[in-house]
């Protein structure tokens, strides 16, 4: 019978919660590397054993961890994240250019297919590759040639929170970093180009239809047919069926397109998951009801799904790397709050229960469906 | 022998107790204290001084003998009382927050 991992990162340690395929009955562990911010946390698809961790703090900066034994163990291993080559600079908040300095790992991205290499997001935007299982970190700074001087830095920072891996090409990469939109590899990280056409953020730039400088908050695709993809922005729900070479927008019936996360079922890939986000100011569901958005035409025709979640007095917000899906049937969905509650639907969505209630603010959850 | 006490969140990271001892082979400075530990604690390199620029980082400080020496030269000689373990160099994570 399957079991199920949930890998939650908090901004005050780790979670692992587990569950068989009820997904009724949960045991909680953690926190692990207690005190400190977990950004994200995200298991080997090859050897799901392998899980990766990053760590990071004000006071003593970043470090990575790595279990091999589904996270009972960990083990810190390589933190030094240099930037290759030239210091550029990219846009400061006064319109000054400012020097990369390094902050934190926003997402650690393991391969499809060697458990030895892991990819990780940071803060300032940039993109790094490990081959040896975290040990020592290369930068692909063939990204930040786009045009990155132009980057420059959301509310949370300048980082690459966003990192997927074509299935059907291993050679395909996309990223996406807040505020310089969406990004595309073909050969495997070594070349970039911006794929950004047919965004527009009339409110954020002074071009609203710019090459780059989009804030783009998340995508997601499904692996069945990686052509596709789905994305989150500061506003506007968004789709490409040509990876990415144009978008348009699915925002549809929605009660706001602004948002953090997105998701697509794991069978169904017009199947796509969103959490409504009041506006860029107000940064909880509107009317102080916390409602998941289902639509099961690409994208459009949205349902409201809140059986289970509460419909009164909920100002919490979901972050961008805080919603996943299982792969059992029916899909598993879940997602975690500011507010510390980590909700799972056992059945694609229409009926929601919390996992827990009252942890640290969520900042990412990430889920394994183990045989 | 040389006493040091690390913060919590760094002696929980190298799993080892809150105090340890290190050995020195050359000048005992405080830089050579942080070379020995960063040696033998990998893990602790870039939580105390900058990968890059090996400066320490900005919420990191430095007690020792009772003084801060946190903006003394890395070079500078340390007191008997701490070479010879009559007391520990404390590496403290600044009062920060709220």
């Amino acid at each position: 019978m399957s079991t199920i991992r949930v890998l939650v990162g908090t901004r005050k340690g780790g979670f692992i919660l587990t569950s068989d395929a009820g997904r009724k009955e949960w045991k909680v562990e953690g926190p692990f590397f207690p005190g400190w911010e977990i950004y994200h946390i995200k298991g080997s698809p090859v050897n799901p054993d392998r899980i990766y961790a990053s760590q990071t703090s004000g006071w003593f900066g970043q470090v990575i961890q790595r279990s091999d034994d589904g996270g009972k163990t960990w083990e810190p291993v390589g933190n030094e994240f240099s930037y290759n080559g030239v210091t550029a600079t990219h846009q400061w908040f006064d319109g000054s250019q400012h020097p990369w300095e390094f902050a934190r790992v926003w997402y650690l991205e393991p391969s499809l297919t060697d458990p030895e290499t892991v990819y990780a997001g940071v803060e300032d935007a940039a993109l790094f590759r490990s081959r040896d299982g975290g040990m020592t970190w290369e930068e692909l700074s063939g990204l930040r040639e786009v045009k990155g001087s132009l980057w420059q830095p959301g509310a949370g920072g300048l980082c690459l929170h966003t990192i997927l891996q074509d299935p059907a090409d291993p050679n395909r990469l996309y990223i996406a970093i807040s505020a310089a939109g969406a990004f595309r590899s073909d050969d495997g990280g070594e070349t970039w180009r911006p794929i950004n056409n047919g965004l527009q953020s009339p409110f954020e730039l002074p071009d609203p239809e710019a090459e780059v400088g989009h804030c783009v908050h998340n995508i997601a695709l499904h692996p069945s047919r990686p052509n596709v993809l789905f994305m989150q922005k500061h506003w506007d729900v968004m789709r490409s069926d040509n990876a990415g070479d144009s978008w348009y927008e699915v925002s549809g019936n929605l009660p706001t397109d602004f948002g953090f996360p997105i998701a697509v079922h794991s069978h169904e890939p017009e199947t796509v998951y969103v959490v409504p986000i009041k506006s860029d100011s107000e940064h909880y569901p509107p009317d102080g009801r916390l409602r998941v958005f289902r639509s099961r035409t690409g994208g459009n025709e949205w349902e409201a799904l809140t059986d289970g979640l509460p419909q009164s007095n909920c100002y919490v917000n979901i972050l961008r790397s805080a919603m996943a899906v299982d792969t059992l049937d029916p899909c598993g969905v879940y997602f975690g709050t500011t507010g510390g509650q980590v909700y799972v639907s056992p059945d694609a969505g229409d009926h929601w229960l919390p996992i827990v209630h009252d942890l640290p603010p969520v900042l990412s959850v990430e889920v394994q469906t183990l045989p | 022998m040389i006493r040091v006490i690390l913060p919590t969140h760094l002696w929980r990271l190298a799993k080892v107790d809150r105090e340890i001892s290190l050995e020195l082979n050359g000048a005992a400075t405080l830089g050579a204290v942080l070379d020995a530990l960063e040696q033998q604690y990998p893990m602790l390199r870039g939580t105390i001084r900058d990968h890059a620029t090996r400066e320490r980082r900005p919420f990191i400080r430095f007690f020792i003998a009772g003084e801060d020496w946190s903006f003394e030269p890395w070079d500078k000689p340390l007191p008997d009382s701490i070479v010879t373990g009559a007391e520990p160099l404390r590496i403290v994570g600044a009062m920060a927050g709220g």
